[in-house]
């Protein structure tokens, strides 16, 4: 019989309002400061483009006057249309490729796999200016190659398009070696039992198994190239694009109303990729099953053949523009003096006196990468693992996801007009290395906090419930399991935010002093004064710190899975 | 047992998540030293009850009271409790003996206290050697033996498992229920236990809570809910259970598909349309032919004959009525005796006492 409740008179019952323990506010404390943080580094210097967007050069209000000015020049309406198109032409080849390319690595049983699986990833170690110095160098005016175009000139979209598939491809391959990963190999045996014919296996099971990953690529790929201003500064010759048109009319002109102006123009776009993005993304989560059994390949001679012939040359392609850029910057003079020699990096960066570009770009890189890696996960930690603040962290999770669709460019000019307003009490930090880490952390929060976030939903969620009742404080636990569990994740943040510290460009243009100069500017100003040699010097400078930071990171997660692995080991008993 | 002084008193206990009401006025008394067992199909609101006497999930409303202290508004970690998860939750980078004394470290005992008192809980659960391996080297069932050593292991006044056993093979699960069952009765902790799984409930319970959508539906020994349902939930939900439309025709009778049966429940008024429910091994059934003297005998046709095992269940179509087959349990051995094939004809007898006529 149901206990009748003796003890408590059958009154109405007052709301209960539970006791916040203090390490709770503690917690809350922290996850409302980094929203706060997320918003002051994120949306103010956002806002701060909006308002510059309507207003005149002395500040007063003129409403869309300047868009309307803006439309009214054919000049810049022409870079809309050239932005547009380049992107599209870029995600046309580069989807196919690197869709071709993950389908040899994960269905075909072709020798080598793991090595072109990596060297297909180099492009990401490199500024994107790499890759247009390196086609200068095999098709431009002295260019080895120059009679393959057939008197067409590499300076403009043709190299802005070469250019952006090298820097895109790996991001592509990434996000398509996913989706084809995670493919069932049941429905395979299940048509295979039905006698299908492969062909049709390939249209019905691989492509709309890999349909969201290949839309999420394009994507990608799409904002990427928009976005991006090294390749079209380097390389597009007279030929405009919006990234650049913000350059011009900030730090050509001066012209901070209409740079805001072309930024809300180049932010449509992206932004519209990056919604489709998210969803896609959000259904390639949902189709992976946990059930799914991967999908092993079979061998198959000629089909095996043809994948490695394929993967082969595209690797070798990848490799010859990386090869030519780091060869430009070791031979003596171009074309005249193929010797080797390292007068590029002795006399050229040291004695030229850009040197210290370099060693500020390692240093911001570092301190972005240590402290952005800790940034990223504290926030992500106190996301999933503590309890209540709906609202808060429904804000967070929202400022964490739009750096991805904001260009560097916007959010560069947004820093300016933000932090250089002579009113900002934050004005101190203009021109400093601080300022730069801020916007490259900021600049690259999306990726970082997707890693913190899955690595820590892998994790039981009931830890935090189990340390409460044994009485141990969140942070202890936080200290003793959460981070060692999750230092994968946290080892591969600290490389992502390393190695993007060292190539970017778009964001830090605007924002660097006279004694924060980057190691990626550098490259664009030694081009820009003609000094080839030493650019590609620099540029190989920053490929090899980027290569050592990710072997760096490849020997701690060996050595860490190694000491660790008792435990990671998967149950063998049982 | 729960009058006096409870261990544990939930008063009004109510909680909305939206619109949805997840527990609707809970209340319930636990008697110091007792095994409690909240039964009840997934979504009915008993793993919500067990967060929040454990301070996990806030109640709108209501009142806990612990050991004579009010509890209500207490977080989590202020409360005195250990918590054993399906998910074992074990630390997986720390080993067996570091995640026994995960709890005791911070108490400011002594390296040899815990030490000795780490042992004395890994012996308690029968892994004394593995103190120095990690949870992953361990099968589920060892895995969660020192889940529950570590939640013992700073005494707590109440022990909470929330599906303990539910990640477990068969085998396991039943060797494992008996062990904290003995272990619990012997520390005399107080102990509440979430679970969907009958057999479970019924064989570790000194009492069980039967949740259904947000209420309590009956509490009781488990010989009390077996025997005695209040509802026809608890009915159908513990054990199986043939449920017969019928229509009361006064004097201890009632009409059930053209069949007038006799039930012991005089007091319903002629004309009353009720549901009679009656247990399958509460049937008897006999191949040859009539039993005599025995009240509401009904011939029939066995319809169909599952073997189970121990017994088998026979499906058998009362003659002269519409309503759906009887299912009845008929011991293997008189199975075994011959005649129980679809199509034999046989005659079957519903004791007056075994139907119940419920809600």
């Amino acid at each position: 019989m149901a206990t009748p409740a003796a003890v408590f008179p059958p009154v109405a019952f007052a709301a209960v309002k539970p006791q916040v323990h203090w390490q709770d506010r503690l917690a809350q404390g922290l996850l409302i400061a980094g929203c706060c943080t997320l918003a002051l580094f994120l949306l103010a210097p956002l806002g701060a483009i909006l308002v510059k967007s309507v207003q005149d050069r002395s500040g007063a209000f003129v409403g869309l006057l300047q868009f309307r000015e803006y439309f009214g020049t054919s000049a810049l309406k022409q870079s809309i249309w050239n932005t547009l198109w380049v992107a599209l032409a870029v995600t046309a080849v580069t989807v196919p490729l690197a869709f071709t390319y993950a389908y040899a690595l994960t269905r075909s049983c072709m020798p080598g796999r793991a090595l072109f699986r990596v060297l297909a990833l180099t492009p990401i170690l490199a500024p994107s200016l790499l890759a247009a110095i390196s086609f200068i160098q095999w098709f431009g005016n002295q260019g080895l190659l120059k009679g393959l175009l057939a008197g067409a000139s590499v300076y403009g979209p043709i190299g802005i398009i070469i250019s952006a598939v090298y820097a895109t491809f790996p991001h592509a391959l990434m996000i398509i070696l996913t989706a084809l990963l995670l493919s069932d190999g049941r429905l395979y045996e299940a048509a295979e039992s039905l006698r299908t014919p492969t062909w049709r296996k390939f249209f019905t099971i691989t492509l709309p198994g890999a349909k969201y990953g290949l839309v999420s690529a394009a994507m990608v790929v799409f904002s990427y190239t928009v976005s991006d201003f090294g390749i079209p500064k380097l390389i597009g010759g007279n030929f405009n694009v919006l990234a650049v048109d913000i350059y011009k009319q900030v730090v050509g002109q001066q012209n901070f109303n209409k740079g805001a102006v072309v930024s809300f123009v180049l932010l449509i776009p992206v932004l519209v990729a990056f919604v489709v993005d998210w969803t896609m993304q959000g259904k390639l989560q949902a189709q992976f099953s946990a059930r799914a059994v991967p999908y092993v390949a079979k061998p198959h001679r000629a089909f095996d053949a043809a994948m490695f012939v394929f993967c082969l040359a595209v690797s070798l392609l990848l490799l010859a523009v990386l090869g030519m850029a780091v060869w430009t910057s070791l031979i003596k003079f171009w074309p005249y003096d193929l010797s080797l020699s390292f007068r590029h990096y002795t006399y050229g960066l040291i004695d030229g006196g850009v040197f210290g570009a370099y060693l500020n770009s390692l240093k911001m890189a570092f301190v972005a990468s240590v402290a952005g890696t800790g940034i990223v996960f504290v926030i992500g930690y106190l996301l999933e693992k503590t309890r209540g603040m709906r609202g808060t962290k429904a804000a967070v999770r929202l400022l964490a996801a739009i750096p991805m669709g904001v260009p560097g460019m916007v959010l560069g000019l947004g820093y300016i007009l933000f932090f250089n307003h002579p009113d900002n009490p934050l004005h101190f930090l203009y021109g400093t290395l601080t300022i730069l880490v801020i916007s490259t952390i900021v600049h690259y929060y999306t990726s970082s906090h997707l890693t913190a976030v899955t690595a820590l939903k892998a994790m039981d969620s009931e830890f935090e419930a189990v340390s409460a009742s044994l009485k141990v404080p969140f942070y202890k636990t936080f200290h003793r399991v959460t981070v060692p569990v999750c230092l994968p994740a946290i080892l591969d943040i600290g490389r992502y935010l390393f190695v993007n510290g060292m190539v970017t460009i778009s964001a830090v243009v605007f924002l660097y002093g006279p004694d924060t100069r980057l190691a990626s500017i550098a490259v664009l100003d030694l081009d820009d004064a003609g000094d080839i040699g030493p650019a590609a010097a620099m540029a190989t400078l920053i490929v090899v710190s980027s290569t050592i930071a990710c072997l760096l990171y490849a020997v701690a997660t060996r050595v860490l899975l190694t000491r660790t692995q008792a435990w990671r080991k998967p149950s063998t008993a049982g | 047992m729960a009058s006096g002084n409870p261990f544990l008193a939930l008063g009004g206990i109510r909680k909305t998540f939206g619109s949805f009401e997840a527990l609707k006025t809970i209340s319930l008394e636990v008697a110091r030293g007792e095994l409690m067992v909240f039964l009840g199909p997934s979504g009915c609101g008993k793993t919500t009850l067990l967060r929040i006497i454990a301070g996990l999930e806030v109640q709108d409303t209501g009142t806990i009271v612990q050991d004579g202290r009010d509890i209500s508004r207490l977080p989590a970690i202020k409360r005195d409790y250990g918590i054993v998860f399906q998910s074992y939750a074990l630390f997986p980078n720390l080993t067996i003996h570091d995640n026994v004394a995960y709890g005791l470290v911070n108490r400011r005992q002594s390296r040899d206290a815990i030490r000795k008192r780490v042992a004395e809980l890994l012996s308690l659960v029968g892994l004394p050697t593995e103190g120095a391996k990690f949870p992953g080297q361990l099968s589920g069932g060892q895995q969660q033996r020192i889940a529950l050593a570590r939640a013992l292991a700073p005494a707590p006044g109440l022990l909470l498992l929330d599906e303990p056993l539910s990640a477990l093979d068969a085998l396991e699960r039943v060797r494992l229920r008996g062990e904290i069952r003995s272990l619990q009765k012997r520390l005399g902790v107080t102990t509440v236990m979430v679970t969907h799984d009958q057999e479970e409930a019924l064989t570790m319970a000194d009492r069980i809570v039967v949740m259904n959508q947000g209420c309590i539906d009956q509490v009781g020994t488990p010989r009390e809910i077996y025997e005695t349902p209040v509802t026809p939930f608890v009915a159908d939900f513990i054990g199986k259970v043939n449920v017969l439309a019928a229509m009361a025709e006064g004097g201890g009778r009632f009409n059930v598909g053209g069949l007038s049966l006799a039930v012991a429940r005089p007091d319903v008024a002629a004309g009353t349309a009720v549901k009679l429910y009656l247990r399958p091994e509460d049937v008897a059934v006999n191949v040859n032919g009539a039993l005599s003297g025995v009240a509401n005998a009904v011939a029939g046709r066995i319809a169909k004959v599952e073997f189970l095992g121990a017994f088998c269940m026979v499906g058998v179509q009362l003659a002269g009525s519409a309503a759906p087959p009887l299912v009845a349990n008929v011991p293997r051995h008189q199975a075994d005796a011959g005649g129980f094939a679809p199509g034999a004809l046989v005659t079957v007898s519903l004791p007056p006492a075994a139907m119940r006529i419920l809600g």
